[in-house]
């Protein structure tokens, strides 16, 4: 660790602190909504080991960069959301894809590089886009979809609506300067965007503690008198309330709002494997302890003490999402492959 | 642009002017239409390229902006992807390298990494400005870099008329551009006819003089400097058909190299660097596809030299090839002779 870095956000980063443990607060969510919490964070959680498995055996080749772990955060935020907003996301995005109720058979092809992918297999899991969601694509150059998100929230204050954009980045993409530019001009300008920072605390490798002298990366926000708030980012109905409250600010005020999750990725920074990295506190014991802050866990057992749902039902749910994700699999394991045109038909506009 | 040196009339129109006049004709055409960038609001950023227009058409839709190249840059890119065309624009070429991720591996990409589905429609401006002992940071040519990328269509007007119609084209366009305009052909007047609506993605080369022993290739003020060279070179009884290249991607060059077939001499004016560049691209090309029986003397690039921009006056006169080092280098390397005429 640095000597110059110190932790600001104290407990939310200490894996074994109680509160962070607890189950979610589900108090006000209507039961329908909270049992679509769960189906899509288990839906995000199935596909994505699946795309481990294929990643395993050689079936899927492109980088693919998972969030397990982190799918409460997506989850919360996409749940604030309409179709007309307009999102951008990163590297790691099957989360934010699905979230947004982009189609599972079409991410799975995609991973695959087959014809039936999101982006007609052309960009593998890192270049995902549902135009029905309002899912406008997803980067892995780190910080590049920010400024776009930015011209989006632009659009959206020109269209004069109260539609609003999105960009989901995380705490590396907090090193690259082009953040600062768009937190500046998204500002100034006045621009319906939500800034989602989800700060794993690890960039591709490398702990928080050797790159940044805080771990709270809302302080940028403040910079720019951007709104900002901390939630603990394994707590879907948290993120999914403090959401809410940022989103109906950008959609009313037309203002810039910076949503700060804190969580933790269970695999490594790209590939199937709980890589540990080149951290000074990542190791088995952590990615435990950060196990046991499981947003999945979390909600269920506030449905399970609610009485809205016993076990059996649970594992029930759990196996139809598995179901699911195997059926759409299968499919995708058989879709035909991009013909050799596209290569240079898509290179410029027909 | 004309082979002699144009002159100013009440009813012509200046190159900087010409460029207004597309912006004008573009936001009164299409709401969808915005410009964002640097000293939009500024008597002195853009020359007198966009004089009044955030006054005509208002601030909301001719934004001045903060100092953050890749941030505008990349919010143009985003507009466009939500319908709108705007126009971004970088007053000197130089710093719109800090915008290079936005352009190369965002807009250009864009269509091609996500399935065809969706392409930024989107102009990136950005203006050549060098000479005046501005130095190395203040001088750049660097559209060969941005002509290397698949997906970016890069256009370099070269009279008034050029400036004008290809900047229409370009907004129109459903591809990301990137727009080049060079200070020093601001004040080059033109007759022009009223605005005219070209599909850029068939422009490309015109011929600006017909000649018969040397096939004289440029783009933006190499290719007014071409004119002016072959207007020397006529007086010494060398007859140029001099091109101007107009779109330097997707680059299409087949009418010069059937210019090269019949004169079987090719000279390539570029105001970029030797090395990688314009010009190279062009002899490669030429050279890929006529048979050695159909040269009659290996192509010559002039270029300036592998070297950033001098500061100095007295370095910036050889720096930058003129009308006079031109004519003495075709001389030179061709080592044309009458006898050696058709």
């Amino acid at each position: 660790m640095s000597e110059r870095h110190i932790s600001e956000l104290g407990e939310l980063v200490d894996p074994g602190a109680p509160a962070y443990l607890r189950p979610c607060d589900i108090s006000g969510y209507p039961p329908a909504e909270l049992m679509g919490f769960l189906r899509t964070m288990l839906l995000i959680r199935a596909a994505e080991e699946q795309v481990a498995e294929w990643v395993e055996q050689g079936r899927a080749h492109c980088p693919c960069h998972l969030s397990i772990g982190q799918e409460a955060v997506a989850t919360g935020v996409a749940a604030t959301l309409r179709a007309s907003d307009r999102l951008f996301g990163n590297h790691r995005s099957h989360a934010h894809y699905l979230a947004a109720r982009g189609e599972l058979y079409a991410l799975l092809a995609e991973v695959l590089g087959r014809a039936h992918g999101c982006s007609q297999g052309m960009g593998g899991s890192m270049h995902l886009r549902s135009a029905a969601c309002g899912f406008f694509g997803s980067v892995p150059i780190v910080a590049g979809t920010i400024p776009i998100a930015v011209g989006a929230g632009l659009a959206a204050k020109m269209d004069g609506g109260t539609d609003i954009a999105v960009a989901f980045f995380g705490d590396g993409a907090c090193e690259e300067g082009v953040l600062h530019e768009s937190l500046n001009l998204a500002s100034i300008y006045g621009l319906p965007v939500l800034f989602v920072c989800e700060n794993n605390q690890y960039s591709s490798h490398l702990d928080i503690a050797l790159r940044q002298p805080s771990d709270r990366m809302s302080r940028y926000a403040d910079a720019h008198r951007v709104r900002a708030q901390i939630v603990d980012g394994n707590d879907v109905t948290a993120i999914a309330r403090i959401a809410g409250s940022l989103v109906d600010a950008a959609r009313s005020n037309r203002e810039p709002v910076f949503l700060e999750a804190i969580t933790y990725r269970w695999r490594g920074h790209v590939g199937p494997n709980e890589d540990l990295d080149v951290g000074v506190r990542r190791s088995m014991q952590h990615l435990a302890a950060w196990k046991r802050r499981d947003p999945v866990r979390r909600l269920e057992e506030a449905l399970r003490a609610a009485g809205l749902a016993t076990p059996p039902q649970l594992a029930q749910l759990h196996d139809e999402l598995r179901a699911q994700v195997h059926e759409a699999a299968a499919r995708a394991l058989s879709a035909p492959w991009p013909a050799e045109s596209t290569l240079l038909d898509y290179v410029y506009a027909r | 642009m004309r082979g002699d040196m144009p002159s100013a009339d009440a009813a012509s129109l200046s190159y900087g002017q010409a460029i207004r006049e597309g912006f004008a004709w573009l936001m009164s055409r299409h709401p969808e239409v915005f410009a964002i960038g640097q000293g939009l609001w500024s008597p002195w950023y853009v020359g007198n390229s966009m004089t009044d227009l955030d006054k005509e058409f208002g601030r909301h839709r001719v934004l001045d902006t903060p100092v953050s190249e890749a941030a505008c840059t990349g919010a143009a890119l985003g507009a466009a992807l939500c319908g709108y065309r705007p126009i971004v624009i970088h007053p000197r070429i130089d710093f719109m390298l800090l915008a290079v991720d936005q352009i190369v591996n965002q807009a250009a990409k864009w269509r091609h990494m996500l399935g065809g589905q969706s392409g930024p429609r989107v102009t990136i401006r950005a203006i050549v400005n060098r000479g005046g002992e501005q130095g190395a940071q203040h001088s750049q040519a660097l559209h060969s870099w941005f002509a290397h990328v698949p997906g970016l269509r890069v256009v370099m007007p070269a009279t008034p008329a050029d400036a004008r119609d290809l900047l229409i084209a370009s907004v129109l366009c459903d591809d990301p551009v990137l727009y080049i305009d060079d200070r020093w052909l601001y004040e080059d007047q033109e007759i022009a006819a009223p605005a005219r609506v070209l599909d850029l993605r068939n422009e490309g080369p015109l011929r600006r003089r017909e000649g018969r022993d040397l096939t004289l290739v440029g783009a933006s003020y190499s290719a007014r400097l071409a004119l002016q060279v072959a207007e020397r070179l006529a007086a010494q009884g060398l007859s140029c058909d001099v091109w101007d290249l107009r779109v330097v991607n997707p680059l299409n060059v087949n009418d010069v190299i059937a210019s090269v077939s019949r004169t079987g001499r090719l000279c390539v004016i570029d105001g970029g660097w030797r090395t990688c560049g314009l010009a190279g691209e062009v002899s490669a090309r030429a050279a890929e596809s006529l048979p050695p029986s159909a040269w009659r003397a290996a192509p010559l690039r002039v270029t300036l030299p592998d070297a950033p921009a001098p500061t100095s006056a007295a370095l910036e006169a050889r720096y930058y090839p003129d009308v006079e080092s031109i004519v003495d280098r075709v001389t030179a390397s061709f080592g044309v002779k009458e006898h050696d005429l058709k």
